[in-house]
C-alpha cells in the first residue's frame, strides 16, 4: 500500500527547473531511498513535501490525501516527520524538551510527553545527554536529536535528510542501526537522502535516483547502482558497486 | 490533570515575599507622594516589561512597537469619557481587549516578518499610530490631548490597583511559560522552521503570545490614563519613552526570564529618578539632567558584559570572582 | 500642475540627501547585517559638529564636510569596534542584541546632544539660506541644490571607492559571503568595522548638508533613524542603487504627502509606504531595478 506518492512533482525558482515532473511511489513499511549530487534537488523535494516551499506543479498525496497545498504543521500532524541537512536543533532548551517539544504534536499534558520523549531519548542513545542544552551537542548527537525530535512527533512516515553525513566511522553504525530500527521496530516507513552510499545502498529496498532534478533511475539498490546513467552522473565512471553492497 | 493545575500555579517562597513586600512598600513610605508615585510607575513598567517579555524574550518576536497598545488601550479608557462621559475606570476592562483586537489585526502583517524586518514592522506600526491618533482631532483631540480629573488624590488605592494587575502579569506569564503554549513559544522563539516541522501552528502561537502580551500592554495604557488623568498621543505613543524604554527594562532585567522585566523596571525608575532628583538633591543640580544618559549607558553595559540580564546572568553576576572556575568547569 | 511639478522638484532634491542617507545605511546592513537604530543619531551628532563649527568658528557647513566626514567616520569606528565587534562572541537569548547595542549607543547620543546643547531648536542663517532660483515658474531652493549636487559627488566617489579598489572589493566581498571572504584573507573583522565607519561618514556628510534647510534639535536623530530605514527597506536592502531610489522615492512620497494630504500626515505616508513594502513586496525596489 503506498504512503506517500509524487505525482509530476515540480518546482521552479524563477525559471530554474529545481524539481521537474518527479514522480514516485513510497510504500508502507520501505525504507526508500532519494540520491542524486549535490544540487539536484533532494533537499528541495524534502522541502516541498512539507511545505517550506509552495509546489509550482504537480501533486503530493499521503496516505491517498492531497497534502500539496497543506501547511508545514498541518503535515507534520498528518504523520510526517523530518529531520534537516542542517540541523536545526532548539539550541537553548535541553535535549529533553526538544524532544518534549516534538511529542507536543501528540499529547497534551506533560507528563504524557515527558513518556514520550523519554522512549525516544532512549531509542535514539540520548537519554544521558537528556539534561544538556542542545546548543552544546556535539554533531553527531545533534544529528541524532534531529531523529529523535522527528519520531517524538509520532510521524507514519520520516523523512531523513543526511542524517549520516560528517559522522564518524562508529557514529555511522550507530546512525544506520538506528535507522533499521525506526523501520522495523517502531514500523514507521522512512524515505532517506544520503550521500554515504554505504548507508543508502545496504538500507533502502528501493532508490529512486534523480539528476538536475529529474528522475534518471529506480530500482533496487543493485538495479540503481548498475545504471549506467546513476553510474555516468552520480557515481563516476570507475565506482565498483560490489565494494558497496558488500561493505 | 487537576495534579498538572496545582503545580502550574506554584510560587516559591521567595516569590511570596516579594509580594508581600509590595504590599508593605507604601506604608514605610507614607508620608512622601512623591515616593509611592514612583512605585506606581514602577508596578505600571512591570506590566509594561511583562506583556514586551513573553512576545519578545520568551516567542522570540521581538517588537519595537509596543507603545501602539500602551496607546491603544490608554485612548480605550480616554475616548469614551472624552465623547460619552463614560468613566475611564471601564478602560481596564476593555483598554486591553481594545489592545488585543489591535494586536490581532496588525499581526496579520507584521507575523509575515521575521527577524529585525519583525522588528522594523512593529515600529512603523507604532509610530503611524502616533500621527494618525495626532491628526484625527475630531476622534482624538489630537496633539490637545484627554484630560480627565483623577478620582483620587490618596496614592494608596492606586498602587494597590497597578500592584494587583502587576502581580496578575507576573502570574499569567508564569502560568502560560509551564503550559504546552510555553513550551511553543520557546520552540518557536529558538527556531520557527523546526518548530514548524514539529507541527507546531507557528502563527497560531505567535498570535496567542500577541494576545495576551498585548492584553497587558493595553491594560497598562488603560491604567496609565486613570492615573495620570492627561494622555496625548506624544505621551502614549511615544517611540522611545514607551516602545524602546520598554526593550531596555526586558534586556537589562533578563530576557526570558519571570522575573527580569520587574527588575528591569526597578532598575530603571530607581536610576532615572537617583539622577533626575540630582542624587537627592546631594549633588549640584545639572546632574539632573543626566538621567536619561544614565540609564543609556547602563544599557550599554548591560548588553556588553551581562548579555542574559541581570536575572539570566544572575550567576555570573554573584559569581564575578570566580570568572576562571566558571570557564573551567564549563569547559 | 506647478504644484505639482514644484512637490516633485522639491522631493527629489531633498531625496538626494536621503539618497545618501540610505546608502550609509545599506552598507551597514549589507556588511554587519544588522538596522542600525543609532543612524539618524550619527547624523544629529554631525549636525551639531557641523553647527559648532559655523556658529564658533565660522565655517560655511558645506566647507565643514571635509572636517565631520572625518570625524565621524574615527568616532563611529570606535563605536564599531568597542562596542559592536564585540558582540559577535557573546551568546545572547536575542539574536539582535547588536541592533539593541544601536538602540542603547543612540539613546546616549541624544542624551549627550540634550545635555550639552539643552532641547532648544537650532538652525543657522547664511547668505544662500532662503535664497531660491526660479526656472519656468517652479522655484529651485539653493541650499537644496547645492546639497543635492554634492550628494551626487559623494555617492559617485563611493560607487569608484566601492568597483575599483581593493578595499572597495574587499567590502563587497565582505557582504556577499563573510566566510567566503575570510577564506581569500580578507580580515572581516576590520571590513566590518572600517564599513560602520564609512556608513556613517555618508550619514555625516548628510548631516552638515541637511543643517542649512533642517531644524536642529536632540530629537532630530530619532527621526532620521526611522526615515534611514524607511528609505533601505523601499531600496531593497543590501542595494546601493535601491537606496538611491528609496531615498528619492522617500523624499516625493513626503513632498506629495504634505501638499496633497495634510502637513502633518508627512511622516506617515512614508511609513505606510515602507509597511507595504516590507509585508508585501520583501525585495523592495530592488527587484524593479534587478540591481
Amino acid at each position: 500500500m503506498s504512503i506517500l506518492k509524487l505525482d509530476n512533482l515540480t518546482k521552479n525558482f524563477g525559471g530554474l527547473m529545481a524539481v521537474d515532473h518527479v514522480s514516485f511511489t513510497v510504500k508502507e513499511g520501505e525504507i526508500f531511498g532519494l540520491i542524486g549530487p549535490n544540487g539536484s534537488g533532494k533537499t528541495t523535494i524534502f522541502n516541498l513535501i512539507n511545505h517550506y516551499y509552495p509546489v509550482s506543479e504537480g501533486k503530493i498525496y499521503f496516505q491517498g490525501i492531497d497534502i500539496t497545498h497543506k501547511k508545514t504543521h498541518e503535515i507534520a500532524q498528518l504523520g510526517i516527520g523530518r529531520t534537516f541537512q542542517k540541523v536545526k536543533p532548539l539550541k537553548r532548551l535541553t535535549v529533553e524538551d526538544n524532544v518534549m517539544a516534538g511529542a507536543f504534536a501528540r499529547e497534551t499534558t506533560f507528563a504524557g510527553a515527558r513518556a514520550v520523549a523519554q522512549d525516544v531519548l532512549k531509542f535514539c542513545h540520548l537519554d544521558d545527554v537528556k539534561n544538556m542544552k542542545a546548543g552544546s551537542l556535539p554533531i553527531g548527537g545533534r544529528k541524532r536529536l534531529e531523529i529523535a525530535k522527528a519520531l517524538a512527533t509520532r510521524p507514519k512516515l520520516i523523512l531523513l535528510d543526511e542524517t549520516a553525513a560528517g559522522l564518524n566511522p562508529g557514529e555511522l553504525d550507530e546512525a544506520i542501526d538506528i535507522i533499521k530500527k525506526i523501520r522495523d521496530e517502531l514500523g514507521i516507513t522512512v524515505l532517506i537522502v544520503e550521500h554515504i552510499m554505504k548507508v543508502i545502498m545496504t538500507l533502502s529496498d528501493k532508490i529512486h535516483a534523480i539528476a538536475h532534478g529529474a528522475t534518471i533511475a529506480e530500482g533496487t539498490p543493485a538495479e540503481v547502482a548498475k545504471n549506467p546513467l546513476v553510474i555516468e552522473s552520480y557515481l563516476g565512471s570507475d565506482y565498483n558497486v560490489e565494494n558497496y553492497l558488500n561493505a | 490533570m487537576e495534579k498538572e493545575k496545582t503545580k502550574l500555579l506554584k510560587l516559591t517562597k521567595s516569590e511570596y515575599l516579594i509580594f508581600l513586600g509590595a504590599v508593605v512598600l507604601p506604608f514605610i513610605f507614607f508620608d512622601s507622594f512623591y515616593i509611592q508615585g514612583l512605585l506606581i510607575f514602577i508596578m505600571m513598567w512591570v506590566m509594561l516589561g511583562n506583556s514586551w517579555n513573553l512576545l519578545a524574550g520568551y516567542t522570540g518576536q521581538v517588537s519595537f512597537g509596543h507603545a501602539a497598545y500602551f496607546g491603544i488601550g490608554a485612548y480605550a479608557a480616554a475616548l469614551p469619557y472624552f465623547h460619552y462621559k463614560i468613566s475611564p475606570w471601564w478602560g481596564l476592562l476593555y483598554g486591553g481587549l481594545a489592545a488585543v483586537i489591535l494586536g490581532y489585526l496588525l499581526g496579520i502583517l507584521v507575523f509575515r516578518l521575521r527577524g529585525p524586518y519583525f522588528a522594523l514592522g512593529t515600529l512603523a506600526t507604532g509610530e503611524i499610530l502616533r500621527l494618525v491618533f495626532g491628526e484625527e482631532e475630531w476622534l482624538t483631540n489630537g496633539h490637545n490631548g484627554i484630560l480627565y480629573t483623577t478620582t483620587w488624590v490618596s496614592k494608596y488605592p492606586y498602587y494597590f490597583i497597578a500592584l494587583a494587575l502587576a502581580i496578575l502579569s507576573i502570574i499569567s506569564v508564569k502560568i502560560v511559560m509551564k503550559s504546552k503554549a510555553g513550551f511553543y513559544f520557546l520552540s518557536i522563539r529558538e527556531d520557527e522552521d523546526a518548530a514548524a516541522a514539529l507541527g507546531i501552528n507557528t502563527k497560531k502561537y505567535k498570535n496567542i503570545s500577541m494576545v495576551i502580551s498585548t492584553f497587558w500592554a493595553g491594560t497598562a495604557g488603560a491604567f496609565y490614563m486613570i492615573y495620570m488623568g492627561f494622555i496625548d498621543p506624544e505621551v502614549v505613543f511615544a517611540l522611545h519613552n514607551i516602545s524602546i524604554i520598554t526593550i531596555l527594562i526586558g534586556i537589562i532585567g533578563g530576557v526570558g526570564t519571570i522575573w527580569g522585566p520587574a527588575i528591569g523596571a526597578v532598575v530603571m525608575v530607581f536610576v532615572q529618578e537617583l539622577f533626575r532628583s540630582a542624587i537627592f538633591g546631594l549633588a549640584p543640580h545639572w546632574v539632573s539632567g543626566l538621567h536619561a544618559l544614565i540609564f543609556g549607558l547602563l544599557v550599554i553595559i548591560v548588553i556588553l558584559y551581562l548579555p542574559g540580564g541581570i536575572m539570566g546572568d544572575w550567576e555570573l553576576l554573584t559569581n564575578k570572582f570566580k570568572f576562571s572556575k566558571r570557564a573551567e568547569s564549563s569547559s | 500642475m506647478d504644484v505639482f511639478l514644484q512637490s516633485l522638484i522639491s522631493g527629489l532634491l531633498i531625496g538626494g540627501l536621503y539618497a545618501i542617507i540610505g546608502i550609509g545605511m545599506t552598507l551597514i546592513m549589507g556588511v554587519l547585517k544588522i538596522i542600525n537604530l543609532a543612524h539618524g543619531q550619527i547624523l544629529m551628532v554631525a549636525m551639531y559638529v557641523t553647527w559648532v563649527l559655523w556658529k564658533y568658528f565660522g565655517i560655511d557647513p558645506y566647507l565643514s564636510i571635509f572636517i565631520t566626514i572625518p570625524f565621524i567616520f574615527v568616532f563611529a569606528e570606535g563605536l564599531s569596534k568597542y562596542l559592536l565587534h564585540p558582540l559577535i562572541e557573546k551568546e545572547s537569548i536575542l539574536p539582535e542584541n547588536q541592533v539593541l547595542m544601536t538602540v542603547g549607543i543612540g539613546m546616549v547620543l541624544v542624551e549627550l546632544a540634550r545635555f550639552i546643547f539643552t532641547s532648544n531648536y537650532r538652525s543657522i542663517q547664511t547668505s544662500y539660506t532662503d535664497k531660491a532660483w526660479h526656472v519656468a515658474g517652479i522655484s529651485f531652493h539653493v541650499p537644496l541644490v547645492i546639497a543635492f549636487v554634492i550628494a551626487i559627488f559623494l555617492t559617485v566617489g563611493l560607487y569608484v571607492l566601492l568597483r575599483r579598489t581593493d578595499l572597495g572589493r574587499s567590502i563587497r566581498a565582505t557582504a556577499q559571503d563573510k566566510i567566503a571572504a575570510t577564506l581569500m584573507g580578507i580580515s572581516s573583522a576590520k571590513i566590518t568595522i572600517l564599513t560602520y565607519g564609512l556608513g556613517s561618514a555618508l550619514d555625516a556628510a548628510a548631516g552638515s548638508l541637511l543643517l542649512p534647510v533642517y531644524y536642529l534639535y536632540p530629537d532630530v536623530g530619532p527621526l532620521f533613524t526611522v526615515k534611514a530605514f524607511v528609505i533601505t527597506i523601499l531600496g531593497g536592502l543590501g542595494s546601493t542603487v535601491g537606496a538611491i531610489a528609496g531615498g528619492l522615492v522617500l523624499g516625493v512620497a513626503e513632498t506629495f504627502g504634505a501638499t496633497y494630504i495634510s502637513s502633518g500626515y508627512r511622516d506617515a505616508v512614508g511609513l505606510v509606504i515602507f509597511l507595504i513594502v516590507l509585508v508585501f513586496f520583501p525585495g523592495g525596489l530592488k527587484r524593479l531595478t534587478k540591481v
